[in-house]
């Protein structure tokens, strides 16, 4: 329950008080004090043929509101990095694209979520479809305590992907290939995985995302628990799938979302303040917000 | 001053030595510039002088209760005149127990010897001044143990290490008496079964199969040979625990997966304390549940489908039973399976797996070292049930592999041999010790086997 529980807490009590004093040299109390304007997104929200058409959407947490009336579009094999302080709700929203909030009694979503112009919440929607369309990977690698082959071949094996044994072991082999994995891990596909440097398992936990041949992949912040070499081994496999995939990634480094997004949503406090191109995002922010998250005067 | 007077006294001198150096130590440490300046914080130095109260002066109190009798008895028989010291020790006893009745009333001195009435206001003025150089010893050990320790509250001693040292010792102390303990009980059960064997072969325990264990008492008594054949016991058992078994693993397991995975946090709130509250209920009334109202029903069963039932039956035994056990399955599990970090899960359900696929193939996996542990504790009360069974499932050694006839088991025996008047080294009674080894060792290899099974299987995560 704890990563409910954190989860939770991070998005579910955004302080939406204003601080009254005026410091001209606080600049960061200042830039966080400035309005937001509900539903009001600048940027460019919207994109042509979209993958994910997001309208509204709106995150409850019991009675605490942590997504505000957030529109968005997300591109096709594009990938898009939702960027924002603690707490904001990016990762809150990322978790709808799947569903993954289902999990957490408390939570409820509106609005309208739909991927390929179907309902993502339809209440016919059958959820194990949709979580094979748009794969996860978490923060923290969690390969399960089963051997290489095993976490790979976990996802094809409950789709029925493979009918004999030769499939499923080329399924593995070109997932932990993509991943970036193949020449580490083929030696010792039998090993437990959890016995892998935390760099090894992130990318094995995006092997056996990318198994199951989704059409999307969401990333919260699949970067967050490794080390610099492991962070651009990581990124360059984003960048390497970007032209297959979908990809949405949540990450607290502007650097890496610089280098391997297309488009950047900056969210604050549950609002989705502005959305652009990547570079126009990070050179020529049009929300003041924006630019004091990105110029680090807070966050 | 009674033993029993004379600890609570140590006590509160204990916390009067722990108030006096906590202030002194405030004392010494207000002209250095505060308790920083103190090697440890003043409740160490007064943690200290307690312990140094209440320790030397607990073990003289144990030493001198440990040899009071005997140094007592050994002067008392000394004032006897030479010509009626005891011969041999059990003849010192009987003296020893007619002096102390003279001694505490309940034996009239007029109807005794004169030299024993003697003795026994010997023995009252020995115990007197027993009691007061106790009583004086231990409270000045406790006073000068306190005042040792409140001399050496110093900004340069530092009490903390004394203090951690000394817990350790009473913790190491604490444990190695359970250990003991377990050692001394296999230690004289060993004793004993080796005696047993001397008597009865061992072949013939293990493997004959027949256990009727009434000896004769008298020579001339009529069919009392005696047969200690363990068979139909161990059967008895067997049968009854894997009928038990059979109703609380599944039971228990799948009630503990609704329970963490399924429920809400409402239901579990509720459902759990209930659910282990059927461990709570005492075992004879589930043994007179299982002998008044399933053992009946069971044989109204059988006999309605045209199969012959006994009014106590395995079954009537195994079933209650197993509802006994299934919290020990249910709560344990459940226990484990929340254990599992909540990244497991949502890794799992990410990849589109449906919850029951999550449980069965990640979750399962990791928490089996704890089931297997919890349906290994369920097993060993199964095995060890008594009362259920004395009850419901009777006291005929039987060898059947059938349900519905009446059977017993190890334990029931056990109770049953050494319930009531017995000679304490007839193979009878003897045998009780034999089956309790047998017991002890089947316990013994189910938990290693169990734990071999674990070490194989188990998915261990992080």
């Amino acid at each position: 329950m704890s990563v409910n529980e954190t989860i939770a807490s991070e998005a579910g009590r955004p302080e939406e008080t204003i601080i009254p004093v005026k410091d001209p040299v606080d600049e960061a109390a200042d830039a966080q004090s400035a309005p937001v304007e509900e539903g009001k997104t600048v940027g460019k929200p919207n994109v042509e043929d979209p993958k994910f058409k997001l309208r509204n959407v709106e995150v409850y947490y019991g009675e605490d509101r942590a997504i505000k009336d957030v529109s968005l579009d997300i591109g096709r094999n594009q990938v898009i990095s939702f960027i924002g302080p603690s707490g904001c709700g990016k990762s809150t929203f990322l978790r709808c694209l799947n569903r993954m909030n289902d999990s957490i009694d408390i939570c409820r979503v509106k609005g309208q979520l739909m991927l390929d112009d179907e309902d993502i919440y339809a209440s016919k929607r059958d959820v194990v479809e949709l979580r094979a369309r748009v794969g996860m990977v978490f923060q923290k690698p969690n390969p399960f305590p089963k051997s290489i082959y095993d976490n790979v071949a976990y996802g094809p094996r409950i789709h029925g992907l493979a009918n004999r044994k030769a499939d499923l072991d080329e399924i593995v082999e070109t997932s932990l290939r993509k991943a970036g994995l193949w020449d580490e891990a083929k030696d010792r596909l039998d090993a437990v995985a959890t016995g892998m440097s935390g760099g090894q398992q992130q990318r094995l936990c995006i092997a056996r995302a990318i198994a199951v041949s989704p059409e999307v992949i969401l990333m919260d912040e699949p970067c967050s628990a490794l080390d610099p070499i492991a962070t651009a081994k990581v990124e360059e496999l984003i960048s390497e799938m970007s032209e297959s995939y979908t990809i949405v990634i949540v990450t607290h480094s502007m650097q890496q979302a610089a280098r391997v997004s297309n488009r950047t949503a900056y969210f604050h406090l549950g609002h989705l303040v502005e959305v652009n191109e990547t570079n126009k995002v990070f050179t020529s922010p049009e929300h003041e917000l924006t630019e004091s998250y990105i110029t680090g005067r807070f966050g | 001053m009674q033993t029993a007077n004379l600890l609570p006294l140590v006590l509160v001198l204990a916390v009067v030595a722990y108030g006096l150096a906590y202030m002194r130590s405030r004392a010494v440490a207000a002209p250095i510039g505060g308790i920083r300046n103190l090697k440890a914080l003043p409740t160490y130095y007064a943690a200290r002088a307690a312990l140094w109260c209440a320790l030397p002066s607990l073990l003289v109190l144990a030493a001198w209760v440990g040899f009071e009798d005997r140094v007592i008895q050994g002067i008392v028989i000394a004032t006897l005149p030479p010509d009626t010291w005891p011969e041999s020790p059990g003849q010192a006893s009987l003296i020893l127990s007619q002096i102390s009745n003279v001694a505490n009333g309940s034996l009239n001195p007029e109807f005794v010897p004169e030299h024993i009435a003697g003795a026994a206001s010997v023995l009252e003025t020995v115990e007197d001044q027993s009691h007061n150089f106790k009583a004086a010893l231990v409270l000045l050990v406790a006073v000068a143990g306190a005042t040792f320790a409140w001399t050496r509250v110093s900004p340069h001693i530092n009490a903390r290490i004394n203090v951690e040292t000394t817990l350790r010792r009473i913790f190491f102390v604490c444990a190695a008496l359970a250990v003991l303990t377990t050692a001394g009980i296999v230690f004289s059960v060993i004793l004993e079964t080796i005696r047993f064997f001397n008597r009865i072969p061992i072949t013939e325990f293990l493997f004959s199969t027949s256990w009727s264990p009434q000896t004769a008492i008298r020579a001339d008594q009529v069919g009392a040979e005696g047969a200690f054949g363990v068979i139909p016991l161990f059967t008895g058992t067997l049968l009854i625990s894997a009928i038990a078994l059979l109703v609380a693993v599944p039971v228990g397991l799948l009630s503990a997966i609704y329970l963490s995975e399924y429920a809400s946090k409402r239901v579990r709130a509720t459902a759990k304390p209930v659910l282990e509250m059927l461990a709570g209920i005492p075992t004879v009334v589930y043994g007179f549940f299982a002998a008044l109202t399933v053992a009946p029903f069971i044989r109204d069963v059988a006999e309605a489908i045209g199969l012959e039932a006994s009014s106590q039956s395995v079954l009537a035994a195994g079933l209650v039973m197993g509802i006994m056990i299934v919290p020990f399955v249910s709560s344990l599990s459940d226990d484990v399976i929340n254990a599992v970090p909540q990244t497991m899960r949502d890794g799992s359900l990410a990849l589109g797996a449906t919850q029951s696929e999550t449980m069965k193939k990640v979750i399962f996996p990791a928490a089996l070292p704890g089931i297997i542990g919890g349906i290994l504790l369920a097993a060993s009360r199964a095995i060890g049930e008594t009362m259920i069974v004395v009850m419901a499932a009777g006291l005929a050694a039987n060898l059947t592999a059938n349900p519905l006839e009446s059977v017993t088991t190890v334990t029931v025996q056990i109770a049953t041999l050494l319930v009531g008047d017995q000679e304490f080294d007839s193979a009878k009674t003897l045998s009780a010790f034999a089956l309790g080894m047998l017991l002890f060792i089947v316990t013994l290899l189910l938990n290693v086997v169990a734990l071999k099974i674990v070490r194989k299987y188990r998915e261990q995560y992080e």
